[in-house]
């Protein structure tokens, strides 16, 4: 059978558009491939449940849970801390205030802003604030830093879902006489699954994320006890291990970034079950 | 007690009328930061001979930009030309060709690799590209190259903006209203002409911002650019040479900063300059997107 030119074409563009999905596709496994196939054979129980020992630079015995511990530490306290100030803001722009107001539409558009800020400039920021506020490269600073970070990562993925809220269950709350402040606090039930989502994709941002906490969080081989003491992050203890000369060392940076893409896997199946389960409940 | 429901209603929402006022005043408290550690620097050398200067040593004072903007430029360029033709086409596949089985199985694998962490996006690059960009391609067209190069920073970047591109786009195309394309295929034109005459045609400015956008997203790029892209503070002359985009300026000197007079200060203005950059370009992208789903809304 003949063709037309133009099924021809359509023939065409269909296989390059084919070829080109399977070639992003390739690159994720490929990706996760090479962290897989170099980090593996150097990963071990050790790794995961040490710290440092005294020669571990020079490819001695010890683990990264120093860095393990810092991340976890720095991503909690950095996701409370811009929780707080996102949740209510949300909440704000969608229920208190008129739909496309320009003070919401203000808000939308500077966290759109905020989103595309490049993770250095928080870091830089968070340092010169550091340094204004007299404080050292600590694991407070790293979480300030992170927090303002993920701050627009939170807000914009929870207001999403927030704004496809439909209109007649704040109308209901309100015409049973509550205040409106009691009506957030149902609605918020409703909106669970979304602040879960937006919380684990933030947290995921969060922890490896190296740029931001290169200036603020400072780098130990310790767990840290106290906000005031520097705190070592995954992310930089890969980067740090790879720019070693020593083979052991570098080694351990590739099962390091083994750890931290099992733990961005975990992440990512949590928050798409969470966001399945939220689309079977849409009203 | 009913008081009491009253003034807690109240007090809740002054403090998040405080919230969202703060929040809109964050960037310009960032910018404003950034700028005053930024000029003792700029009152010294003048913004212009910084930003034109190319020669970089911090001991005796010279705080030249030029191949640091210079590098951060090619980088990105590479990366948006890489990224852009495979994501519009997949894009385009997604939105128009795809069956739901195939977009279920895609969408959680263009999040995933959105997810990936920077650093793992480096390791990835040092592990791959660099020693295929030393051993296998630049032996054809230069002598020597180290690998840690321009195009081993375009080709780790352009991986990095491909989730946003997609993401952008597919939600661009989405945004064209079913009438005209049902018009269009209704008239006999095949689907890919009604994408190439209808849909492309509708959403041009559309791709220009998406485009803009990741193009800003690669600008900003630090920890996998600082270890794909051989940091020195030269001139790429060609896209085997090392280059020193920005980011990774400010990232790689952050130790040593606070010994020098205004080294401190210059670093910041790499800050700020990407900071300024960035604000402006993602301020224009966003607003003509915002424009353009409210044109297909009515």
């Amino acid at each position: 059978m003949r063709l037309d030119l133009k099924k021809k074409e359509e023939r065409f563009f269909i296989v390059l558009m084919i070829i080109s999905a399977l070639l992003i596709m390739s690159f994720l496994g490929f990706i996760l491939g090479t962290i897989l196939y170099k980090g593996l054979p150097a990963l071990n129980l050790d790794m995961i449940t040490k710290l440092p020992g005294g020669g571990f630079y020079l490819g001695k015995e010890g683990g990264v849970l120093n860095a393990i511990a810092g991340s976890l530490m720095i991503t909690v306290g950095s996701v409370i801390i811009s929780a707080v100030f996102s949740v209510p803001l949300v909440m704000y722009i969608n229920f208190y205030l008129r739909k496309g107001s320009f003070f919401s539409n203000a808000i939308r558009f500077s966290f759109d802003i905020l989103f595309g800020v490049p993770s250095i400039v928080y870091g830089a920021f968070g340092f010169a604030l550091m340094v204004y506020l007299g404080l050292k490269a600590s694991l407070l600073g790293g979480i300030i830093s992170v927090s303002l970070l993920i701050m627009p990562v939170m807000m914009r993925s929870f207001d999403e879902v927030a704004k496809l809220l439909p209109h007649n269950l704040p109308e209901a709350l309100l015409s049973l006489g509550s205040t409106k402040y009691e009506m957030i606090k149902v609605l918020l039930r409703q909106l669970m699954p979304a602040l879960i989502t937006a919380v684990l994709l933030s947290v995921g941002r969060g922890i490896g994320d190296a740029a931001t906490v290169l200036f603020t969080s400072g780098y130990t081989d310790n767990i840290p006890t106290a906000l005031g003491q520097p705190a070592a992050t995954l992310p930089l203890s890969i980067f740090f291990q790879l720019g070693s000369p020593v083979e052991e060392v570098q080694n351990r940076a590739y099962a390091s970034a083994v750890i931290l893409t099992v733990i961005i896997l975990v992440l990512s199946f949590i928050s798409r079950y969470f966001s399945a389960k939220y689309s079977k409940n849409k009203i | 007690m009913k008081q009491f429901r009253i003034i807690i209603n109240k007090f809740v929402r002054q403090t998040m009328l405080g919230i969202a006022v703060l929040s809109l005043l964050l960037l310009v408290v960032i910018g404003l930061t950034l700028l005053v550690k930024a000029l003792p620097v700029i009152k010294e050398h003048s913004l212009w001979a910084l930003l034109t200067d190319s020669s970089w040593k911090p001991f005796k004072g010279d705080f030249g930009f030029l191949p640091f903007v210079l590098s951060t430029l090619h980088v990105s360029i590479i990366a948006i030309i890489i990224a852009l033709p495979v994501s519009l086409l997949t894009a385009i596949y997604l939105n128009t060709f795809a069956s739901k089985t195939i977009r279920h199985f895609f969408e959680p694998a263009i999040d995933l690799l959105s997810g990936i962490p920077p650093v793992i996006y480096g390791v990835w690059g040092t592990l791959t590209i660099v020693p295929f960009i030393a051993d296998t391609l630049a032996p054809h067209f230069v002598d020597y190259s180290s690998g840690y190069s321009v195009l081993a920073g375009g080709i780790t970047l352009s991986v990095m903006i491909i989730p946003l591109l997609i993401s952008v786009l597919i939600e661009l195309f989405r945004s064209v209203p079913d009438e005209i394309i049902h018009a269009s295929l209704s008239l006999g034109a095949t689907k890919w002409q009604t994408v190439k005459k209808v849909i492309l045609r509708k959403s041009f400015p559309g791709i220009i911002a998406a485009v803009v956008l990741a193009v800003s997203r690669a600008f900003g790029e630090t920890i996998a650019v600082l270890m794909v892209c051989g940091n020195m503070a030269i001139i790429p002359k060609s896209i085997f040479d090392a280059c020193y985009p920005l980011p990774a300026l400010i990232a790689n000197n952050y130790g040593e900063m606070l010994s020098m007079p205004n080294y401190e200060s210059a670093l910041m203005l790499g800050a700020l300059l990407l900071f300024m950059i960035i604000v402006f370009f993602n301020g224009i992208s966003r607003l003509t997107l915002y424009h353009i789903e409210k044109r297909f809304q009515m």
